[in-house]
């Protein structure tokens, strides 16, 4: 997390530069940071001052609670002899308002010198009495400042969706996101669509919900697997990654950074047909392109269409065809040790779900005096969020709300590294061929110049002058 | 089952330069052959008043005896994609297991890399009547990625089963009843998507649609509630429409009497149906029926699903008239396009030792 340490170096010092050696502010913003081992000395034995109680100062000047979170500049600059009054004069408005504003934080406890008013509230981790006592650097509040930087960006998520058309793919993406995406959708018939090719479609759309903004882009792939000839239909897709791989890495290498938009496609849900008997070749064609390239995420669509009995085989079964043609699909994290056994065993379960046996419905039916999305039919009503009757909140919980930030993160790491790494090796065999022609051309061309037969140049010398030259290479572009 | 007249009494097609076009009304004076007679039980004012009872109204009772002696074949054809439940539902519609998963042990689920052509054949009893019934499925039909032509193996089979009959027809020793293999009727399983038919449905009944009887069904139509259904249906008729595929009924076909009852059955299809073939407790009745978890889909329920539609159209009212248009018309199609493509008929295959030259 190298951009932190770096804000908050920028947070120091621009305290710095607006009051001088105002250590003492700097100590009070709840010892956020840690300048130089000067400034931590000076912390540690501020500390032990008492509290100067019944002081009031004229004109306390702003709120102090207000002003801390964001940084701004404390009017007194307190050279190091008078930081004893400031002190105890900030103090004062800060019991005062610790009082007023006790709901704000957790704990009532008594504050000592030691325990600046923390902006954090109730997230403060600080706040346990039993770390009351104990000295702390502070920096346990790292996760906080972080989160409370990213809700101010904002997060962007992209997510693809393939299969077959008439599986339901627009369906769960409204359940999914509670939106109606696909609104002035035209459904194309038969005759115009014989000549239609796999397309790639991308709707964007913002969330926001409690404050956190979700940049929200859903990739469509319409034609995917509806010609009679499928060949070559997920060429499209593929490309369409590659581009979105192929930006980004131009961006990031490119001189202005700021504000790179991340358009990489973060996972992608691909949807199984219930009415087959697990996958089939062009599933399995599919899912081993693009395996590398993104997380695959393998969905049984139309769930209530089969019996419960029905959906443990076919899960099975696509299960072990997943393993017996070595497709990678999106592996959850492992559970960390430490996790207490109700998660291990949520986790467990999610991981025995794949593929997600889901339902969609945007359509409200009412049943046993409840209202809820579900499917009506004449033997019964089936109801989305219900885990008896489908995979979807399974689904959900996992796409939203637990597993977000982790399907991004592989998409970092792993696909766009794996992409980067090729590029980068592409482009070193491209200048490598490069130079081997232009050498030959060279050596061609002094031939027919000099008088003299070029004495043949044996294959050992060549080589080591190949081999000379890619090091050469890898050593400029590295 | 005032319908069992011979095959002559039909107008037979003459045979045109374009046999496409074959129509019922140019055998204009044989059409009201039955009232003409008088007789058969019509009672039109037509003929002279009997003074008497005779008995000519018996010679139904002497046919159906006839019939149930030598029982009668049917050839059905399943085509449609893996796991539309195309066994299943034939099993179900004559309620017993007669289709090619049953019959075989190794209940095998891979997918072939061409279209096979499986002929599974039973003999069904039922009130002193048997039939010999022959299942013709179709594995690894619309499975593959590339499926361009995947319907021209099966419409080579279908034509084999023309000139087979073709050959038994036109020699000199014929067999007193000609074993009938061609198919009589073709059951299509359209993909319930609730969008439209897909490229491959409408490439295959275009194809073959004028070489044999084709009834689109909807399979798997659990999946769709009662609005998607009836949207889904109308898409579906509108695109036949559209790409000029006529389904079996064929409204060319039609006489006067059949048409307002084939007009009904023409607005219900393609029938949505529901397979199973296990039994469920229902209200305290047994029923075939698939249970889930919100409910047990009837199978013979009207309002579940058409599958007691679909069978008392294919097999209580209309069997004997899928045979015959079969044997009329989709036959004599064939064969006059044979006859004039040779000039005269001779044997084209090489196992044409034995059958000998006869002239026309």
């Amino acid at each position: 997390m190298e951009h932190l340490s770096s804000t908050t170096n920028r947070f120091v010092n621009a305290m710095y530069r607006q009051r001088g050696k105002s250590f003492l502010k700097y100590k009070q913003l709840s010892s956020l940071a840690i300048g130089d081992c000067e400034d931590a000395e000076l912390a540690y034995t501020m500390r032990d001052l008492p509290p100067r109680a019944g002081h009031t100062f004229p004109g306390s000047e702003m709120p102090m609670m207000d002003r801390e979170p964001d940084g701004s500049s404390h009017p007194h600059t307190p050279g190091t002899p008078t930081f004893t009054r400031p002190l105890s004069r900030s103090l004062e408005p800060e019991l005062v308002r610790r009082s007023q504003l006790s709901s704000m934080s957790s704990l009532d406890s008594p504050m000592s010198p030691s325990r600046p008013k923390s902006p954090w509230g109730r997230f403060d981790p600080y706040d346990s009495a039993e770390d009351q006592d104990k000295e702390y650097v502070g920096f346990a509040t790292l996760p906080n400042q972080v989160h409370r930087k990213s809700v101010k960006k904002g997060f962007a998520f992209t997510l693809m969706v393939a299969g077959e058309s008439g599986l339901g793919k627009s369906t769960l993406v409204n359940s999914l996101f509670l939106t109606d995406l696909y609104k002035d959708r035209k459904m194309l018939n038969a005759e115009e669509r014989i000549s239609q090719t796999v397309e790639i479609t991308k709707h964007t759309v913002s969330i926001e919900e409690k404050g956190v903004k979700l940049r929200l882009t859903i990739v469509d792939t319409p034609g995917f697997g509806d010609a009679v000839n499928n060949t070559e239909c997920w060429r499209a897709v593929e490309d369409y990654i590659d581009q979105q791989f192929e930006q980004y890495f131009r961006d990031e290498s490119g001189l202005n950074r700021k504000n790179i938009q991340d358009n990489r496609v973060h996972c992608c849900l691909y949807f199984i047909s219930p009415f087959g008997h697990g996958l089939r070749p062009m599933d399995v064609e599919f899912m081993k392109t693009l395996h590398e390239k993104v997380n695959i995420v393998p969905v049984l669509a139309k769930a209530d269409s089969l019996t419960p009995e029905e959906v443990r085989k076919i899960k099975m079964k696509i299960c072990e065809e997943i393993e017996r043609f070595d497709i990678n699909i999106y592996q959850f994290p492992e559970c960390d040790s430490d996790e207490d056994e109700e998660i291990k065993l949520q986790h467990q379960e999610l991981k025995d779900s794949i593929p997600f046996a889901v339902i969609g419905s945007n359509v409200q039916v009412e049943s046993q005096g409840r209202r809820f999305r579900g499917r009506q039919y004449p033997w019964g009503v089936v109801e989305v969020e219900n885990p008896e009757h489908s995979d979807f909140l399974k689904l959900r919980n996992m796409l939203v709300r637990t597993h977000m930030q982790d399907l991004k993160d592989v998409t970092r790491e792993t696909h766009y590294e794996n992409y980067r790494a090729q590029c980068i090796q592409n482009m070193t065999h491209m200048v490598v061929r490069e130079r081997k022609r232009s050498l030959c051309n060279r050596v061609r061309d002094s031939a027919s110049d000099l008088p003299l037969p070029l004495v043949p140049v044996d294959s050992n010398t060549e080589r080591l002058i190949w081999e000379k030259d890619e090091e050469v290479i890898l050593f400029s572009l590295a | 089952m005032s319908e069992i007249v011979p095959p002559e009494v039909r107008p037979k097609p003459v045979v045109p330069a374009k046999p496409s076009h074959v129509a019922p009304p140019s055998g204009a004076p044989f059409l009201p052959s039955p009232q003409g007679t008088g007789g058969e039980g019509q009672g039109s004012g037509r003929g002279s008043a009997l003074l008497g009872y005779i008995g000519i109204d018996t010679i139904i009772e002497q046919m159906r005896k006839k019939t149930m002696k030598t029982g009668f074949d049917f050839n059905i054809m399943v085509v449609g994609q893996s796991g539309l439940g195309k066994s299943t539902l034939v099993n179900t519609l004559f309620k017993s297991q007669v289709s090619r998963r049953s019959a075989s042990w190794s209940r095998d689920d891979k997918i072939p890399k061409t279209v096979e052509i499986k002929s599974v054949s039973h003999v069904i009893e039922e009130g002193g009547v048997k039939m010999k019934l022959t299942v013709v499925d179709t594995p690894g039909f619309g499975d593959q990625i590339n499926n361009d032509n995947c319907w021209e193996p099966i419409s080579k089979y279908i034509n084999e089963q023309y000139e087979k009959f073709l050959k038994e027809e036109v020699n000199i020793a014929r067999k007193k009843r000609i074993p009938d293999t061609r198919v009589h009727c073709c059951l299509y399983f359209i993909s319930p998507t609730g969008h439209s038919l897909r490229q491959l449905d409408i490439e295959f009944m275009k194809h073959l649609s004028r070489v044999v009887n084709i009834i689109p069904v909807i399979a798997k139509s659990d999946t769709l509630t009662l609005d998607e259904k009836i949207e889904f249906k109308q898409k579906v008729r509108k695109e036949l429409e559209v790409c000029g595929i006529e389904c079996y009924p064929q409204k060319e076909f039609d006489e006067d009497m059949d048409k307002s009852d084939n007009d009904k059955i023409r607005e219900m299809m393609p029938f949505a149906v529901v397979g199973s073939d296990k039994e469920y407790q229902v209200n305290g009745k047994r029923v075939l029926g698939r249970k889930t978890a919100w409910g047990v889909v009837e199978v013979e329920n009207p309002n579940h699903c058409e599958f007691s539609l679909l069978r008392d159209f294919m097999i209580r009212s209309h069997l004997q008239d899928l045979k015959e248009v079969t044997h009329n018309i989709q036959y004599e199609t064939y064969r006059a396009k044979r006859l004039n493509d040779n000039g005269g008929l001779h044997p084209i295959n090489s196992s044409g030792h034995d059958t000998q030259e006869s002239n026309l």
